[in-house]
């Protein structure tokens, strides 16, 4: 599928006014990896993945996807547009385009950024829609979709631009339970061919998808490894008071 | 009888000869003043450097002062200032000035409309690498108009009635004619009647399409 190369994070640093939310964040993810990012809530989960996808602006460090290298602090628009174009995000308020349908989510990015043909668009957001087990609802409004098929649906608009790095920030914890599942099984299959960085709570999905995970807290990444070391031998008394609090 | 309204009845005919002019006068200005609004609202709401002060003098103006005053200074100020501008006349002047004071109003409002937008939707757009003009234009222009439509469409009745106000710059339209016709037959009350009740009907039929458009824009998005 996407043409995946490394992904860089050197000192990635962020201020909301005196506070430090990313306390140098130093992150390398292989092309193909799938990472998953859990900690308590406030310790800048979201604001790292906002901010790798300048939805935040980083006040400093460096963020390379594939050739492309984005030095925080001197981000011109060319370099910040060029680096949307290499990732995704999935939103946890989903965010589909409220005057765009179903299908016209998918398609907007690829007619309007990669100037694709509205054929070869509409051939595609096809595709995705029978992908993601909406291909009779192309043609709804996202106001009239249930919150999974929203989900779903931004899911799938990710999809489309087949980015070198999807972010997905807790893509569940904005649903009804009976929604979670669907979302968490397209995600499994979306992640069989995509380099992805995902926030969540949900444990065990952690566990299934992830091939690394970070524990942060205090805007730092305090621990990492795979998934059998994280939840069954945790190292930092503070990932092991949080596995007690969420297990 | 005090009111004639034999009379009144033959001037109706004379009158609605001038609709055409006044609802050419008010299309006219208003579609301008539309484009201009947005471009206005734009500049605003995205900060455009310099452009964003100039914009927001030119709006603190044009609702700042009085419409009459402004027609004046376009119409016999304008000349003064530009020769090329002295063969002006006064349907010209009128379409420049309602156009210009209408569109600082109405660029207020889809400002409005713009800021109302969800962040999301801005955020959506960044995040697949759209531009903020193609973002503007294709995502959050299309909600905002939504949410203004019925302020502007205030703000274009309101632009119809004051296009009576080109009859002090020697505009024959409907006040003009009425007062030709009140002039020889000294039925003032007659002939202003009359162009007040079809000022009224054209105002209540837009009344009627802008309660329709409500109910529809409140379904919009949704199928
Ligand atoms: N725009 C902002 N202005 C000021 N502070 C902010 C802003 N956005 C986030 N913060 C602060 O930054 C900290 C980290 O927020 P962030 O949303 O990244 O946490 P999180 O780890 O995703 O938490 P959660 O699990 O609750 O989603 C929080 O304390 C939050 O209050
Ligand atoms: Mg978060």
């Amino acid at each position: 599928m996407s043409c995946d190369t490394g992904i860089r994070i050197e000192g990635l640093l962020k201020r909301f006014g005196e506070r430090t939310i990313l306390d140098r964040i130093n992150l390398d993810i292989a092309p193909g990896e799938r990472i998953v990012i859990i900690g308590p809530s406030g310790t800048g989960k979201s604001t790292l993945l906002r901010c790798l996808a300048f939805l935040d602006r980083p006040d400093a460090g460096l963020i390379g996807v594939g050739d492309l290298e984005v030095e925080a602090s001197k981000a011109s628009r060319r370099e910040i547009l060029a680096l949307r174009r290499r990732t995704a995000f999935v939103f946890q308020n989903y965010a589909l385009f409220a005057n765009k349908t179903a299908r016209q989510n998918i398609t907007e990015a690829l007619t309007v950024v990669k100037r694709m043909s509205q054929a070869d668009a509409d051939a595609r957001a096809d595709a995705i829609l029978a992908e993601i087990g909406l291909a009779d609802r192309g043609d709804a409004y996202p106001a009239a979709l249930s919150g999974g098929q929203q989900q779903r649906v931004g899911i799938g608009r990710a999809m489309a631009l087949e980015a070198e790095l999807m972010l997905v920030d807790e893509p569940t914890s904005a649903l009804d339970p009976e929604w979670v599942g669907e979302v968490l099984d397209l995600l499994r299959r979306v992640a069989a061919h995509q380099t992805m960085l995902i926030v969540t709570h949900e444990m065990q999905f952690a566990r299934e998808i992830a091939d690394r995970i970070l524990f942060m807290d205090g805007g730092r990444i305090v621990e990492e490894g795979p998934p059998a070391a994280i939840f069954e031998r945790p190292q930092d008394a503070r990932l092991q008071t949080f596995l007690r609090r969420v297990g | 009888m005090v009111v004639d309204l034999e009379y009144m009845a033959s001037l109706v005919p004379v009158i609605l000869r001038y609709v055409p002019l006044t609802l050419g006068m008010a299309i006219i200005s208003m579609a301008i003043a539309l484009v201009l609004a947005a471009a206005l609202a734009i500049v605003r709401v995205l900060r455009v450097p310099v452009a964003d002060r100039i914009v927001a003098v030119y709006i603190s103006f044009f609702r700042g002062t009085p419409l009459l005053v402004q027609l004046f200074l376009f119409y016999y100020g304008l000349p003064q200032l530009l020769p090329a501008a002295r063969s002006i006349d006064g349907v010209t002047a009128a379409v420049i000035g309602l156009t210009l004071h209408f569109s600082a109003y109405m660029a207020e409002s889809i400002r409005g409309a713009i800021l109302g937008i969800d962040r999301s939707q801005w955020e959506a757009g960044a995040s697949v690498g759209m531009t903020e003009l193609q973002l503007m234009r294709r995502i959050i222009l299309p909600q905002a108009a939504r949410v203004a439509a019925p302020t502007l469409l205030n703000y274009f009745i309101d632009l119809i009635k004051s296009t009576s106000l080109a009859f002090t710059l020697g505009v024959t339209e409907m006040m003009g004619a009425a007062q030709k016709e009140a002039a020889g037959s000294f039925r003032y009350l007659e002939a202003f009647l009359v162009v007040a009740l079809i000022y009224w009907a054209i105002v209540e039929a837009l009344s009627f399409v802008q309660r329709r458009m409500e109910v529809r824009l409140a379904r919009a998005f949704v199928r």
